[in-house]
């Protein structure tokens, strides 16, 4: 359910939704920075969970009671509210997992196992977080494929020219993310798909960062495989998203085995379960996915546009803020981004940094962000990154200006 | 030279005065660091570096008569200077006081509360590399003897 598409949103009424934010750190308001780590949660969702247990927590599916059918019934109302959010053709395609490390090791695993060969070749790109680069690692090394990466240009961005050398009739996989987790930069997925189907590759994007920013339509898309976490989109922890065509998934082997998963078993020959099921073997995490149904909701009633437009303006004036600070340099400055910042400071580690930060309140990420690759490409050990999510404020920024101002002139001393 | 109990205590004083304040305290933690006597590059050696700290710190030792004195560095200004505190309270002590040495400033001056657990294990991998610089030496002095 979409409300209007173009309304301002009342950021103090959706603040006060999260109860996190209303607290003190090192004795000064909450700022928190850190949303592309994981976002904070709306009461709904944290109050989800308390109704789950409270109310009806039995083990699904099968059960025959009264409890057991009420928990189905809200866990598979999740899926369809999720097979809806990514504009699935079924929910069949939808596959609850832990989250989107495990959805790309499910399809490096499963699909790669089984259609990956010797002299084959996977593409990813420079961008990659950690998580899309080793399962394809260890599935390339295992089946003698060849892991190839897709160069990043100076402004953080896939360099599509390069990415269009590298397709070739032994392209099998292509795996990118929608958007960078460490620059906040938007890929052409629409392109990257495209141009990777010609060669008759399937394609798999993380979309992590893009879940709770973008516009996700799979099918628009032609993605084969598209992978989102609850956690940072408002949702609980421990819950991922795996869409797979259906063709794909019902030729693809099961990634574990063991209960749920099974249609019939015998010591000869067990069969397998129906999508999505043949995947979800044992308990799944029920209350974080029925919670994880309510912060789509919650991201659907603010309506998508309306989150990206707030979000725009912040990142536009962090990136005016920020540059009015000596030696800060803004790493990731392609055109189109998500609310991320990245950037250094002149003779500053990251580290203290984001110290210095916390010390007023401020919660940011320093480091690698799980891309060191990506940042040996721009030949640093780590940035400070500041992620915004639709609860965050302007006045937010400045604190984050005024801290950085005071830790360099400190350090010009 | 002072013994390690009252260096200690001197160092908890100090920071008492910055009253719990936090961003006072990364400063004044920061301010050390940049007072402490800089180390010679070449010694910032892949094998001088403390394993197990999140950020990088390097640590030499040599023997002075019968004191160890510490030398130190750190990519990150706030390592730095909580380096600085361990060399004021160790370097130039004896390898049996080191050895026998309690340190129990970092809980007083609520140094986990802010360095995170991170950072503390870094705090440890710190203290047992100076306590095998101290059991080094001892050994030397004893079969020098």
């Amino acid at each position: 359910m979409n409300v209007s598409e173009t309304i301002a949103l009342d950021i103090n009424k959706i603040r006060d939704l999260f109860p996190i934010l209303h607290q003190q750190v090192n004795g000064k308001p909450l700022v928190y920075f850190d949303n592309a780590a994981t976002s904070q949660k709306p009461k709904r969702v944290i109050q989800k969970l308390v109704e789950y247990y409270e109310g009806y927590n039995a083990n699904i599916h099968r059960g025959i009671h009264t409890l057991a059918e009420k928990a189905t019934k809200a866990y598979e109302g999740s899926r369809e509210l999720t097979r809806e959010f990514l504009g699935a053709a079924s929910s069949e395609e939808i596959v609850f997992t832990r989250g989107v490390t495990e959805s790309i090791n499910l399809v490096a695993s499963s699909y790669g196992r089984k259609f990956l060969n010797k002299g084959d070749e996977v593409i990813i790109s420079g961008l990659e977080h950690h998580s899309n680069i080793v399962p394809w690692q260890i599935v390339c090394e295992e089946k003698g494929a060849k892991l190839i990466i897709i160069p990043v240009t100076d402004s953080g961005e896939i360099d599509l020219t390069k990415y269009k050398s590298l397709l070739s009739d032994k392209t099998r996989i292509v795996a990118t993310n929608h958007a960078s987790n460490s620059l906040g930069t938007i890929n052409p997925v629409e392109d990257i798909i495209k141009l990777a189907h010609q060669r008759g590759a399937v394609v798999m994007i993380d979309g992590a960062q893009a879940a709770a920013h973008l516009p996700i339509n799979v099918v628009e898309l032609d993605a084969d495989f598209y992978c989102i976490s609850s956690h940072k989109m408002y949702g609980p922890t421990g819950v991922g998203v795996l869409y797979g065509k259906r063709k794909l998934l019902e030729v693809m082997p099961p990634y574990m085995g063991g209960g749920e998963m099974i249609k019939d078993v015998t010591f000869e020959k067990t069969t397998y379960n129906d999508l999505p099921y043949k995947f979800e073997a044992g308990t799944p995490n029920i209350a974080d996915v029925i919670a994880f149904g309510d912060a789509i909701e919650f991201i659907n009633e603010l309506g998508k546009v309306n989150i990206a437009r707030h979000e725009n303006d912040l990142l536009a004036y962090a990136h005016k803020r920020l540059q009015e600070i000596e030696g800060v340099q803004l790493i990731g400055t392609a055109k189109n981004k998500v609310s991320v910042v990245s950037f250094i400071i002149e003779g500053v580690h990251p580290f203290d940094i984001g110290q210095m930060l916390d010390a007023r309140g401020i919660a940011v990420r320093t480091g690698h962000h799980c891309t060191q690759p990506l940042m040996d490409r721009f030949g640093i050990e780590g940035t400070v990154r500041a992620s915004f999510a639709v609860y965050n404020t302007k006045a937010e920024i400045d604190s984050l200006a005024e801290g950085l101002r005071r830790i360099v002139n400190f350090l010009s001393k | 030279m002072k013994s390690i109990q009252e260096i200690q205590e001197e160092i908890v004083s100090e920071f008492s005065l910055l009253d719990g304040d936090q961003e006072m305290t990364v400063f004044y933690i920061m301010e050390l660091g940049q007072k402490l006597d800089e180390m010679p590059e070449a010694d910032k050696t892949e094998e001088n570096i403390v394993k197990g700290c999140q950020s990088k710190v390097w640590l030499t030792a040599r023997l002075e008569g019968n004191k160890v004195v510490f030398a130190a560095d750190s990519n990150t200004a706030i390592t730095k200077g909580l380096v600085s505190l361990l060399l004021r309270i160790f370097s130039g002590q004896t390898p049996d006081t080191i050895l026998s040495a309690e340190i129990d400033f970092m809980h007083k001056i609520g140094m986990e509360r802010f360095i995170g657990t991170q950072r503390s294990n870094g705090f440890a991998a710190m203290m047992k590399q100076i306590k095998r610089y101290a059991l080094a030496f001892k050994t030397q002095i004893e079969v020098g003897q």
